[in-house]
């Protein structure tokens, strides 16, 4: 069941729009900031809100790859890898952290902590290279940066989502 | 070269965003109030005869736009402006610059462009990445709607306008006109075929106007300083100013305002400083992932709509990306190509295949495992794929390969001949 602040969040995105269907993909973000991600359980609940039919629902939640619809970790990193990034710094941002984490992209830290996903080009090209940290922007990357981001967010409480 | 700032004279003031205050202090919501008072007929002649085009790349003529949706027969159902934030053009950032310093002179130009189409809501569609850009227009919307500048009967004129945002969850295709429009109803970005063009069957069938955050930024400047003046900004008889910019290994990457129709030259070292130490030009894509390539014989070029469509090429967003010496050019359209086969919504089978086959190619090429062949075989591909899909993605994607097919044959050849790559990767 859906709980009465992501049902208040919906209602208020619905005042906008002229049908269901047009709030389906606030709706799936508002599930996936209260939940972490879109869980199977997540459509049934947003498919009795909306009228919509679950695989209407999971058919645009698959489509866009900002609706996560596995679990993800506590903080999810996306590295943009699209072409000025690339030229920039090549691929190396990707595989730092992903040797600092010891995961390779797409995966999950085993203590829950990150997800290390790539992503296409963020707008943000004069600070090549740059990534995304639980939906804030960081450009200018170097290893340095990195070491301090990542253990700075280990050790804060976590940000608010999506 | 200096000029008079037009879209950035807020934005130069002051670092930071432009608020409502600040803005209405310098002109700001004026040309709202003249438009307003005049019949939308003559407003949208006023943007027709300034030379207007759309920023998002295309180029076509806003007025023409505007001027298709205003005779249809009012069946007191709304009509949409939709404001297309979306910017996921690879090497584009200039929409966010411009938004981020003075978010009110786009809402200005979206409530003109609604007031010419006589539209009632206006959507921004705005990429889900930029939340800090999302929160600076939810916070300039709340400030105009408290001043009656959106809301019912605006100024007394009896027309009435809301503006929404929409925050999408990703994907490159989403920016496409008709994709976007897709987006916007709540289903998956899939673009549609044209006709029937949004004009006519837009956002839930109703006539649309989809328009660039630069090109709505614009339009309040057209009304406070008049079409003439707005059509004298540019060189080569384009109009107006444009947001160029350049990413990639030179000294100082960014975006100015310049007049329309400037050179890759007065971009990189006009105003970037030229290349980093121990890097050289090599070519540039002039406006974002899904342009042609570039070379230095090409630095003078005026990137004007007509002057780089009389040499066959697109000018694109106009936010530059440099390819140095030391980078190397498959590599970079094995990049490109990833980028797109990955981003196509795969609705046609052209684009939906043929992307992942050519990036399949140049990832053969970049591991060593190039055959005699290839390059023929990118060349069948690339121009087989482009014109056979509904949208454009697929045929912005084979630009830059085709066109560095054409001036890096020979570092193709000798990725085969080597059987490597012959560059140290970083």
């Amino acid at each position: 069941m859906l709980t009465e602040q992501e049902r208040h969040e919906i209602q208020e995105e619905l005042k906008n729009v002229p049908t269901n269907q047009a709030v389906c993909i606030d709706a799936l973000k508002i599930v996936q900031k209260h939940r972490g991600y879109v869980s199977d359980e997540a459509l049934e609940d947003l498919s009795v809100e909306l009228g919509l039919t679950t695989v209407e629902l999971d058919n645009v939640a698959t489509f866009y790859n900002l609706i996560f619809r596995k679990p993800v970790g506590k903080h999810v990193i996306m590295v943009c890898d699209s072409i000025s990034c690339f030229i920039v710094a090549g691929e190396t941002v990707m595989s730092y952290i992903a040797s600092k984490l010891n995961i390779e992209p797409g995966q999950t830290t085993s203590d829950g902590m990150f997800t290390l996903l790539p992503t296409v080009c963020l707008g943000h090209c004069e600070q090549s290279p740059v990534m995304m940290l639980d939906w804030e922007i960081i450009g200018n990357l170097t290893p340095e940066k990195i070491d301090t981001i990542l253990e700075t967010t280990v050790n804060q409480p976590q940000e608010e989502k999506a | 070269m200096s000029m008079e700032p037009v879209l950035t004279k807020n934005i130069v003031l002051r670092t930071g965003t432009t608020w409502l205050d600040d803005y209405e202090a310098n002109g700001g919501y004026q040309s709202l109030s003249k438009v307003i008072k005049m019949s939308p007929k003559d407003v949208i002649k006023e943007v027709s005869d300034s030379g207007l085009r759309g920023r998002g790349g295309a180029g076509f003529p806003t007025g023409m736009k505007w001027g298709s949706v205003l005779p249809l027969a009012d069946d007191g159902l709304p009509r949409y402006i939709v404001c297309n934030f979306d910017e996921m053009e690879p090497g584009t950032f200039k929409d966010r610059y411009l938004v981020e310093g003075d978010p009110h002179q786009l809402l200005e130009g979206l409530l003109v462009a609604g007031y010419a189409c006589q539209a009632s809501v206006g959507y921004i569609f705005i990429r889900l990445e930029y939340k800090k850009i999302t929160q600076i227009l939810r916070k300039a919307i709340h400030e105009a709607e408290a001043k009656g500048y959106i809301g019912k009967n605006i100024q007394g004129s009896g027309w009435s306008f809301e503006i929404h945002i929409h925050t999408s969850a990703g994907r490159y295709v989403a920016g496409e006109e008709t994709g976007l429009l897709t987006a916007l109803e709540g289903k998956p970005a899939n673009p549609r075929s044209k006709p029937p063009y949004p004009g006519t069957s837009g956002a839930w069938g109703r006539p649309t106007v989809v328009q660039n955050v630069e090109t709505l930024s614009c339009v309040p400047h057209i009304f406070g300083n008049g079409a003439e003046w707005f059509k004298s900004l540019g060189n080569e008889g384009e109009a107006g100013t444009k947001i160029y910019g350049v990413s990639g290994k030179v000294k100082n990457p960014g975006c100015w305002e310049m007049p329309m129709g400037s050179t890759l030259r007065e971009i990189i070292e006009g105003k970037a400083g030229g290349m980093r130490e121990g890097y050289a030009f090599r070519a540039a894509l002039p406006g974002g992932a899904s342009t042609r390539f570039m070379d230095e014989s090409q630095l003078d070029v005026s990137l004007g709509f007509d002057s780089m469509k009389k040499l066959g090429l697109f000018s694109g967003t106009g936010t530059a990306i440099v390819v140095d010496d030391k980078t190397c050019p498959v590599a970079v359209c094995q990049n490109l190509e990833k980028f797109f086969a990955r981003e196509s919504c795969g609705w046609c089978t052209p684009c939906r295949e043929g992307l992942p086959w050519l990036e399949g190619i140049l990832r053969g090429l970049e591991a060593g495992q190039g055959q005699a062949g290839d390059v023929d075989m990118l060349i069948e591909l690339a121009t087989n794929i482009g014109p056979n899909t509904y949208c454009a993605l697929a045929m912005g994607a084979v630009q830059p390969l085709l066109s560095a097919l054409d001036m890096f044959r020979k570092e193709f050849d000798e990725h085969i001949r080597l059987g490597k790559c012959p560059y140290a990767h970083e």
